[in-house]
């Protein structure tokens, strides 16, 4: 039983094509998250599942009724707006009660509605108010009670929290979370911050120039990236990219090969990978946390390790972790570092990579190997 | 709490050297560039106003004189029929004038707002009077009103040989025809604010209402409008100051008549003053006209003080 299916839905705006047929499920009770640069179609993905955008090809069921030609106000969703969209003449409780009253729902049943929600999202406090005299992450609260009472089948959220600062973000993405887990109902949410994808959602969708690149669990996207696209989108600061050329090491197992600094280096593959002929040209991919210094105590624990030399060209202490800038050849390699043992600007560095997380992606498709 | 010092701003104040001809210069030339417009304001509007409400208590007739005679003035003003049919008339044409010009200026914002083809042209139609001077149109539409040549005969010509409209021509419906005249005039320019408005609406709010399943009345009657409601407010202020002082309307239209059925304190004001040399009572009269404009504008700006302290309030 899935509550939102989407199939094979175009959009176009005259000419140009913006929603190159996307195919997208939701189980009951799910969190989806569109995840992508702006202007990749996921906001008019999200404004075509509300009906606030006409269907160009394709269709959409939410439950299982098809949707295609129903009003939003028929679709039985609810909507929390990037901008809040609250009525900014009516209090804080005619804002969450308007849809009700608008159906005709009797008065001491709304009153009812409104403790209930106010309660969960504790903001009876603030039921007289205006949105002009709340705050930022109050009207958020409001923008989602308003959402909450409705009880409907589906929840749409449009960048909800973009407009926060930094820690508040934090705070109501967590307590996103909660509620979800709470409410259990199933849920779109649009974002173009992958960490708030990678935190919240039971699944991502990362989309670019109108096309759905991978749709996935948050952990596989992350590992196992489709594309050299949902590679470099996912994870900050981004995964590394490596031209390489495929061969084999001293003991006859596949391996790849690059320049590097002080000549070519040599990495052994993982074990059980074979991605085809010595000679083929392949992108290494390697996210940041994965390049660390090398040592032969690691190097005895966990067999997957290859090592590099590098000089270094730039350090970047954030506090929990050091960034490095490492010259390789003639690309620039990033990586994580404890701080402790943080390399230092100008020195040249042995790197331990673990190829076990390593990605090989095709230089032509840019498709994962 | 922070450690900023709370007398920063006094230091640069009282510093060391002084604030040099530059710095003086930008502060005082807000000040230069303001003063004489501020100074003619002043002048014109507070000056001449208590000037005005002076010389009402005056015996002044042909020429401004300064003998103090108390309310004789107003007392005879108000004894006269003719100023008070004015006065009831000012009255009775404001309240239908802005009512009437800013709802059909509301309607024309609202059904331009969906979207119509040909927006502009729509836009222009309506607007246009507005650059007509009240003189031009006052004239065009007695020639509209007169029943020998205007619309009762062409519509006779056309066959219908008993068909009356003579609006202007009987004295208990000329108001009529200058309330109809006027609010032709002034709907569009209600129109064009109130559709300014209605596009400055953030189109979310419009999105969350149909998902809250408000029909398209009622999202302009809970949500759209209350948002504009400045807009009212700020046409109501333009046209009253129109109405109160309706002079060329009038004068070119019915010239006051049929009669005295049309006849409006600013032609009553201009006829005591400069027709029959009676300006204290010309001048008594001027200061009706400032108290009706009064009896409506005070009790506003109090409720307005009244709802920004309710407001301002946590």
């Amino acid at each position: 039983m899935s509550s939102l299916n989407i199939r094979n839905l175009r959009k176009s705006f005259g000419a140009v094509e913006v929603l190159k047929g996307i195919n997208i499920e939701a189980r009951t009770g799910e969190f989806i998250a569109l995840v992508g640069p702006s202007g990749c179609g996921k906001s008019t993905l999200l404004a075509m599942i509300a009906g606030l955008e006409s269907v160009s090809e394709g269709e959409i069921r939410i439950g299982d009724r098809l949707v295609n030609s129903v009003a939003p106000k028929d679709r039985d969703i609810a909507m929390v707006f990037q901008s809040y969209a609250l009525y900014p003449t009516m209090t804080v409780r005619e804002n969450i009660t308007f849809g009700m009253e608008s159906r005709g729902v009797p008065k001491p049943q709304r009153d009812e509605a409104v403790k209930r929600v106010a309660a969960l999202l504790q903001i009876e406090p603030l039921l007289k108010r205006k949105p002009g005299q709340l705050s930022g992450g109050q009207r958020q609260r409001v923008a989602m009670g308003r959402a909450l009472v409705r009880d409907p089948k589906l929840f749409l959220f449009d960048e909800p929290l973009s407009n926060l600062d930094a820690k508040l973000r934090v705070d109501m993405r967590t307590e996103i979370k909660k509620l979800h887990h709470r409410v259990g109902k199933t849920t779109v949410y649009v974002t173009h911050d992958q960490v708030e994808a990678m935190t919240l959602a039971s699944r991502i969708a990362v989309m670019h120039q109108g096309q759905v690149q991978q749709f996935d669990e948050p952990q596989v996207v992350y590992d196992r990236p489709a594309n050299m696209f949902v590679a470099g989108f996912m994870g900050s600061p981004a995964m590394n990219f490596i031209p390489a050329t495929l061969t084999t090491d001293a003991e006859g197992k596949p391996a790849v090969s690059f320049k590097a600094t002080g000549g070519t280096a040599v990495l052994t593959l993982q074990d059980g990978i074979s991605p085809g002929a010595a000679g083929r040209d392949v992108i290494l991919g390697v996210r940041p946390e994965h390049i660390f210094r090398y040592s032969h105590e690691l190097k005895a624990s966990k067999k997957s390790i290859a090592s590099v030399d590098a000089p270094v060209e730039m350090v970047e202490p954030t506090g929990a972790e050091t960034i490095g800038l490492m010259r390789f050849g003639e690309l620039e390699v990033t990586g994580r570092f404890d701080p402790d043992e943080a390399p230092r600007m100008g020195e040249t560095i042995t790197l331990g990579i673990d190829m076990s997380h390593a990605c090989l992606f095709d230089p032509v498709t840019r498709n994962l190997i | 709490m922070s450690t900023v010092p709370m007398d920063a701003g006094r230091n640069s104040a009282s510093g060391a050297p002084g604030p040099t001809w530059r710095e003086r210069l930008a502060r005082i030339s807000p000040i230069l560039i303001l003063a004489p417009s501020l100074a003619a304001s002043f002048v014109y509007i507070f000056v001449f106003t208590i000037w005005t409400l002076y010389i009402s208590l005056s015996n002044s007739s042909l020429l401004p004189s300064y003998g103090f005679i108390g309310l004789d003035n107003y007392v005879s003003l108000w004894s006269n029929r003719r100023w008070n049919i004015a006065y009831s008339n000012l009255f009775f044409f404001s309240a239908f004038y802005i009512v009437g010009a800013m709802g059909i200026g509301l309607l024309l914002a609202i059904l331009i707002d969906q979207r119509v083809r040909g927006e502009a042209i729509w836009r222009t139609i309506f607007l246009y009077p507005l650059a007509v001077s009240f003189i031009v149109t006052g004239t065009v539409w007695s020639w509209l009103y007169n029943p020998t040549d205007g619309i009762q005969m062409l519509v006779r010509s056309l066959g219908w040989t008993h068909f009356n409209f003579a609006l202007a021509s009987d004295r208990s419906t000329a108001i009529y025809a200058i309330i109809i005249t006027g609010i032709w005039q002034s709907s569009g320019f209600a129109m064009a604010l109130f559709l300014a408005g209605l596009r400055s609406v953030d189109q979310d709010l419009i999105k969350a209402a149909q998902i809250d399943g408000a029909s398209t009345f009622r999202t302009y009657r809970r949500v759209i409008l209350p948002i504009i409601s400045p807009i009212f407010l700020a046409v109501a202020v333009v046209q009253i100051q129109f109405a109160i002082k309706t002079f060329d309307l009038v004068a070119a239209l019915t010239r006051g008549g049929p009669g005295i059925s049309t006849t409006f304190p600013a032609i009553y004001v201009y006829d005591l003053m400069f027709q029959r040399g009676q300006i204290g009572e010309g001048a008594a009269a001027a200061m009706m006209m400032l108290a009706a404009l009064a009896v409506v504008l005070v009790p506003y700006a109090l409720f307005v003080v009244w709802r920004h302290r309710r407001e301002s309030r946590p």
